[in-house]
């Protein structure tokens, strides 16, 4: 069964899902290809065991387009949030944690500077985040451009920045490339805000708070227009079964199982693909929301692609430092000064920015951290019907595992597994024995079971290099790749990743608008 | 042969001919080309020039840039790396060609040897490596440089067939331009290839660099009753212009060492539209080159008969309303034509066959300045195209 005007879609990730729906509303023939034999991607909830569901990787809401859930119509497709705005915990081994509500602190050891200090950084840093949110849903400027209108994109972020009012469009130059650790230094005192801070800028990257464009990411995460990060019931995956039925309701047909092997070329153009199974799907446009090294080498093989773009591509930085913890809980763990309905916020195990500086130290010699930082998340608080009863499941983001680790992950993820058990165990004592089944995902187990090139959840570090008009690489930031027929709609592509929608969002318009690069 | 890391400690090289070539150069006249030490002249640019035009002369090539290109997937990469269709060019057989930047900008230009199955050699001035292994990626080939391993003449003129007859190379009137062929010489392999930079009849010598001095005296004393004489760079570099042969960084700059986007050129901004070969699929530049085949190139690289005899030498371009619309980039008074010729990279539309252009030319007697303003005609293909250099069997003169 082939159809020469179709649009096929790599993917059921949530940026495929969201790039299927808009393409199918536009009357597109649309059919989605997905390796696993469910829809979500990397955003998912499965069964740990029996009885058990976890967020399989994403777990929190930080960025999810406005936009999108509005014209997919998400809460009609079954989208419900099971708690939004959650507090952020710092947690703290030896006494009472610090407790963040938006811009406020709420309660922990902090002085009263620090308190106001607090709600002025948040305030001066979502404004500046603007600037960034404003680009979202907006196809990138092209570098070296010789039209004018090409011209145009690049002047509107010039002109969003220049509209921050004098002041903060300094601040914003001044700090935007720095590291997280220097700006923290000159605003506050408290080592455990500044911990929490320092996980915020760094958490799914390769940086540590001493690193270069942590201010940057910090950024990105404060850039989506929700206030706080929320809990879907149900899990990430009811965002992408909200998706899935919003693009089937639509139009399009999603195919489960069907692993694309390659894609198929007629000329200088895609003209289909091919799956595992030597199956040829024909399709006048290829949708990729699979990572740029995994569409462009794997798929359609750099050999198809121009010399200095095929090195470009190969030079993309996306090494995965984020493992993810995924745990079944006999009874709600008690963590230290906390009360059981804390426990369902979010929590976070990084007391001191040199904690987590030391953690990220180990990561840049390709070794796992021995005092690991984590952010948790016990869902089945506020989300009951995710494990028996009185049970529990535990998500953690657990830095810095780096994709690369020296010694391979085989013989080392048992250790590190461990290692983070005994780490929560300080923080939450007897949570070890409250353990039913305990799941930890490096990198490469990422990598190899959603096929993500590196394991890298952003398909690529977000860092100022790899940033909007030069992401994933330089000269291929507007969706459409060199080779005609053929997108690219995944968090590889501005505005990057995140369970947001937006690159898939983007995509589309590139798609129907007939952007070529 | 040197030891790898041994390289540093010498910057400047001896060819293997360097013998010879420093017993020859009366002048002691030297340059640096790449990492070799090449002659300029050896005893009169003039002389030199007038046996390479009517006898023969020989070259060494030795510090030309050679790579060799293996494995089951050579062709598809040099198919993806120059702009022309490498898989017209058989085996046993050479073809001219260039490559492109992702721009559409031209790299470097140089020769590709069809050596036997997935085997080739691609021969050009820059070194290359850098971008031969750029462009590896997703092929499975082997690249090797091998300037180092292969010693190289060139035998240049209208006898430069008769000598090679009298070096005893059976039939070799026979080899047609642009083919090669391979001998044995004194237990080893000579390859010879009918290839060269002088718009002639002539040759290029391919041998191990042990027999390189073997193979210089068996030369001369085949070409004593010949005309046969050294060679250096100026008087290569007068037939090349005669021929109107094109030279990386002089009347191109290499898209890789520009820093400014206008100071590049395209294939089409040089003349070599011909090389440019759409029908394939993919290859470096190609999409570029699409656009500006839509948009129109913005130079055009012209051949310039200037009147008088003062040669163009570095002269700006005018319009005849007196507007500057591009510059000359080489330029001789030609022997064999009598004329002042040019090569010139204007600014489009100007150019075109018929255009009047003038060239702005300063030249100085007994260190005064003087100025003349010439008209130029622009010039259809070669300045000097002798017939010998087409025909096969190669005349024996």
């Amino acid at each position: 069964m082939t159809d020469a005007s179709r649009t096929v879609v790599i993917g059921a990730g949530h940026n495929g899902l969201v790039c299927a729906a808009y393409l199918a509303r536009a009357g597109r023939d649309v059919l989605v290809l997905e390796a696993s034999h469910q829809v979500g991607g990397s955003a998912i909830t499965r069964e740990l065991v029996r009885g058990f569901r976890v967020p399989a990787v994403a777990h929190l809401l930080y960025l999810l387009d406005p936009a999108l859930q509005q014209e997919l119509d998400l809460s009609s497709h079954g989208l419900v949030l099971a708690k939004s705005s959650l507090k952020t915990i710092a947690l703290s081994e030896a006494g009472e944690p610090l407790v963040l509500d938006g811009n406020r602190v709420a309660s922990g050891p902090v002085s009263a500077a620090d308190r106001s200090a607090y709600t002025d950084f948040i305030d001066r840093m979502r404004r500046l985040a603007s600037v960034l949110g404003r680009q979202h849903g907006r196809i990138p400027p092209r570098l070296g451009w010789q039209r004018w209108q090409d011209a145009l994109p690049a002047g509107l972020i010039a002109l969003d920045i220049r509209r921050l009012g004098r002041e903060h469009m300094r601040e914003f130059l001044r700090i935007i490339a720095m590291p997280i650790q220097d700006v923290l230094d000159e605003s506050f005192d408290s080592p455990l805000l500044k911990g929490a801070l320092a996980l915020d800028a760094t958490l799914g990257t390769k940086l540590g708070p001493r690193s270069g464009n942590s201010v940057l990411t910090y950024l990105h995460r404060l850039s989506g227009s929700a206030a706080g990060p929320d809990l879907p019931r149900g899990g990430m995956g009811a965002v992408t079964e909200a998706l899935a039925a919003a693009a089937r309701a639509a139009g399009a047909e999603i195919r489960l199982s069907a692993p694309v092997a390659s894609l198929v070329l007629s000329g200088d153009r895609v003209t289909g693909v091919r799956l595992d199974t030597g199956e040829q799907i024909a399709a006048t446009t290829v949708v990729s929301s699979a990572d740029p090294k995994t569409t462009l080498d794997r798929l359609l093989g750099a050999r198809h692609l121009e010399a200095e773009f095929a090195r470009r591509v190969q030079h993309l930085r996306s090494i995965g430092t984020a493992a993810k913890l995924n745990l079944a809980l006999a009874a709600l763990p008690a963590f230290r000064g906390l009360d059981a309905a804390q426990v369902g916020e979010r929590l976070l195990i990084a007391p001191d920015p040199g904690y987590v500086d030391e953690a990220f130290n180990p990561a840049k010699y390709r070794d796992w951290s021995r005092a690991p930082v984590l952010e948790i998340t016990i869902p089945s608080v506020s989300d009951p019907e995710l494990a028996p009863p009185g049970k529990h499941v535990l998500s953690a983001i657990v830095q810095y595992a780096p994709y690369d680790l020296a010694a391979g992950w085989d013989t080392q993820r048992d250790m590190f597994r461990e290692t983070v058990l005994t780490v929560l165990e300080r923080y939450a004592p007897g949570i070890r024995r409250q353990v039913v089944a305990a799941e930890l995902l490096t990198p490469a187990d990422i990598e190899r079971q959603f096929r993500i090139s590196g394991g890298h959840w952003h398909h690529g570090e977000l860092t100022l290099d790899q940033f909007m008009m030069l992401r994933p690489v330089a000269g291929a930031a507007q969706y459409a790749m060199p080779v005609g027929g053929l997108y690219l709609c995944g968090a590889g592509c501005h505005p990057g990743g995140g369970v947001m929608g937006t690159a898939g969002r983007n995509a589309a318009r590139a798609v129907l608008g007939g952007a070529s690069r | 042969m040197r030891a790898p890391r041994e390289h540093y400690r010498q910057v400047v090289h001896h060819t293997p001919f360097h013998s010879r070539t420093a017993a020859a150069n009366e002048l002691n006249l030297w340059h640096r080309w790449r990492d070799y030490t090449v002659a300029d002249a050896y005893f009169d640019v003039g002389l030199e020039y007038t046996a390479l035009r009517n006898a023969c002369a020989v070259f060494d090539l030795s510090p030309m840039t050679k790579h060799r290109i293996t494995g089951p997937d050579a062709l598809a990469f040099l198919n993806r790396l120059v702009t022309r269709d490498v898989a017209k060019i058989r085996r046993g057989r050479v073809g001219y060609c260039l490559w492109c930047d992702d721009q559409g900008q031209v790299v470097d230009d140089g020769t590709i040897f069809h050596l036997a199955d997935h085997e080739f050699r691609l021969c050009s001035q820059e070194r290359q490596l850098d971008w031969l292994l750029t462009s590896k990626l997703g092929f499975d080939v082997t690249i090797r440089e091998e300037t180092e391993e292969v010693a190289a003449l060139a035998l240049q003129g209208p006898t430069s067939c008769r000598v090679l007859k009298q070096l005893g190379l059976a039939a070799i009137e026979n080899l047609a331009p642009f083919a090669m062929s391979s001998f044995a010489f004194e237990g080893t392999d000579l390859l010879v290839s009918r290839t060269g930079f002088t718009g002639d009849l002539g040759y290029e010598l391919w041998i191990a660099p042990s027999q390189a001095e073997r193979l210089w005296d068996r030369l001369f004393e085949a070409g004593a009753n010949h005309g046969l004489k050294p060679m250096g760079t100026l008087a290569l570099e007068m037939s090349r212009i005669e021929a109107g042969f094109i030279q990386a960084g002089v009347d191109f700059l290499p898209a890789d060492r520009a820093v400014r986007t206008d100071r590049t050129r395209s294939p089409f901004e040089l003349d070599l539209a011909w090389l440019v070969d759409f029908t394939k699929p993919n290859f470096t530049g190609r999409r570029a080159l699409l656009e500006e085949q839509a948009r129109g190139p913005r130079f055009r690289l012209v051949r310039l008969d200037v009147e008088g005899n003062k040669a163009a030498r570095d002269a700006y371009i005018y319009d005849g309303k007196r507007n500057v619309v591009g510059a000359v980039t080489c330029s001789m008074w030609s022997p064999m034509t009598k004329a002042s010729i040019a090569l010139a990279s204007v600014r489009m539309p100007w150019g075109a066959p018929g255009d009047e252009l003038w060239a702005e030319i300063y030249y100085q007697k007994e260190l005064k300045w003087n100025r003349v303003n010439a008209r130029c005609r622009v010039v259809k293909g070669a300045f000097y195209d002798p017939p010998r250099r087409r025909l096969t069997p190669a005349p024996d003169l």
